[in-house]
């Protein structure tokens, strides 16, 4: 899975590490940003629940293919 | 063929905690419908799920309250207009720069950070309701009280100064007069200018959000001085608020409802999808505006630009495609995705912080007074009218 945040559009609201803390947190300026090491979503199932969550649609999930 | 009148909007709600029963009519025209203002103009009423998440997020509908075309719910709100209001009120990209001036402040580290805090708080509260009580009025010996103290220190502002921040911002919201208004913002702005001005001379600044504010983003010309009273003025008032409304409304809604009531009592593991649940079912702030600036097509119909729009949340959030039996307050339903703090690029900056005095407050009031009940027939306690930021006016209660 890759995931991908567009840190010009995210406003910090933060519903990505409330929907998915396993795999999404802020930064120290707010922006959401992925946890070390979980940069694949790890496998957790809210990934594209905290894609959904996301009000400015900052994020981006993808399976990877081969 | 008969034509049926457009719905006039805003109307006061029948039960604090279910939408307006004038509203029944635009729960049967989703995703949106016309409706008619105070002062006869019409608008766009949206009332379906997923079409309030795509419009709540589009950039051809703006939240400029300057612009002429901007839709008012009544004349103290037209009366005010000229007035730019910070974040809520502006377009990116001068939105953006503000937002991400506060978003430090406000993220979910940060929230997490302050419930022992809250907590405290929380538990002060309660203590001088025993000392003094039963009876007691919930709404000025807890509701407001908890969250104006928590923003206060959030933010750096004196919490002494609660009596008179806390009217100011009552005549904000609620008037009754365009005057009084009026007057209200002058008087915040006086305020939170001289405590900005006060900071500024600090040598040692405290670590509030306003501090960061006047010690880095002032400091470096980043914005101007009536910039950042602008913002400290919808932090304080948006801060303390709304979260009191949540508090004494979802209360009520909580004693209204034994069952459900028992049951978060017996799993206090249910408390954050209660948390989301009562926002979904309160829906307090029931009216986001916005105008268009371009024509938007939605639903095979076009709204024009220049055409007001308005987000009814209560009924946005009972679409019955969504959250099935709408209208039953669940703990075990999904409740998230619901549009109570709005979405797109408005979405709630104090979300996180509202959650987490949401559940300490309510948990703690339960779990501290068992046996806590209202203390005058539930049809006569005085709640907020329909122009503005729905809870209860005063919540009499006993243990």
């Amino acid at each position: 899975m890759h995931i991908d945040i567009d840190k010009d559009v995210c406003i910090g609201a933060g519903q990505c590490a409330l929907a998915a803390p396993g795999v999404f947190t802020q930064d120290d300026d707010g922006y959401s940003t992925l946890r070390p090491g979980r940069e694949d979503g790890g496998g957790d199932h809210m990934v594209r629940e905290a894609a959904r969550a996301c009000p400015v649609s900052a994020i981006t999930v993808s399976e990877t293919v081969g | 063929m008969t034509e049926t009148e457009p719905v006039a909007f805003p109307r006061s709600r029948t039960c604090p905690y279910h939408p307006p029963t004038a509203y029944d009519p635009l729960r049967t025209a989703r995703p949106l419908t016309r409706i008619t203002l105070f002062d006869g103009r019409p608008a766009w009423l949206v009332s379906g799920h997923a079409a309030a998440r795509a419009l709540l997020a589009d950039p051809r509908l703006s939240s400029d309250r300057t612009r002429p075309d901007f839709p008012a719910p009544t004349e103290r709100f037209a009366g005010v207009r000229n007035r730019k209001t910070a974040l809520l009120g502006v377009d990116d990209p001068e939105h953006r720069t503000q937002r991400r001036m506060v978003i430090p402040g406000f993220t979910l580290k940060r929230a997490t950070e302050l419930r022992p805090r809250i907590e405290q708080v929380v538990d002060e509260r309660i203590d001088a309701m025993i000392a003094q009580g039963p009876p007691a009025e919930l709404v000025s010996a807890f509701a407001l009280p908890v969250p104006s103290t928590v923003i206060c220190a959030l933010l750096g502002v004196p919490y002494a100064d609660h009596d008179f921040f806390e009217g100011q911002s009552r005549r904000l919201l609620r008037g009754p007069t365009a005057a009084d208004t009026m007057d209200a913002r002058d008087q915040l702005e006086v305020y939170l200018g001289e405590l900005i001005d006060h900071k500024q001379k600090q040598h040692e600044p405290g670590d509030g959000v306003l501090d960061e504010l006047v010690h880095q983003q002032l400091r470096d010309g980043a914005i101007d001085r009536q910039e950042a009273i602008a913002l400290a003025i919808i932090l304080l008032v948006a801060g303390h608020e709304t979260t009191a409304n949540m508090i004494s409304l979802g209360t009520f809604t909580l004693l209204q409802h034994p069952e459900q009531l028992a049951e978060l009592r017996d799993d206090p593991a249910l408390l954050p999808t209660a948390v989301e649940e009562l926002m979904r079912m309160l829906s307090i702030a029931d009216g986001l505006l916005r105008s268009a600036t371009e024509d938007i097509e939605v639903a095979g119909t076009t709204i024009r630009a220049g055409d007001g729009v308005v987000f009814a949340t209560s009924v946005i959030n009972r679409d019955e495609t969504v959250y099935a039996d709408p209208d039953t307050l669940d703990w075990h339903r999904s409740a998230r995705h619901h549009v109570a703090f709005g979405f797109g690029i408005h979405q709630c900056l104090g979300q996180n912080l509202a959650r987490a005095e949401l559940e300490i407050a309510l948990h703690t009031l339960f779990d501290r007074l068992p046996t806590l009940r209202l203390a005058a027939p539930a049809d006569e306690i005085p709640f907020k009218p329909g122009d503005t930021i729905q809870g209860m006016l005063e919540l009499p209660v006993t243990w």
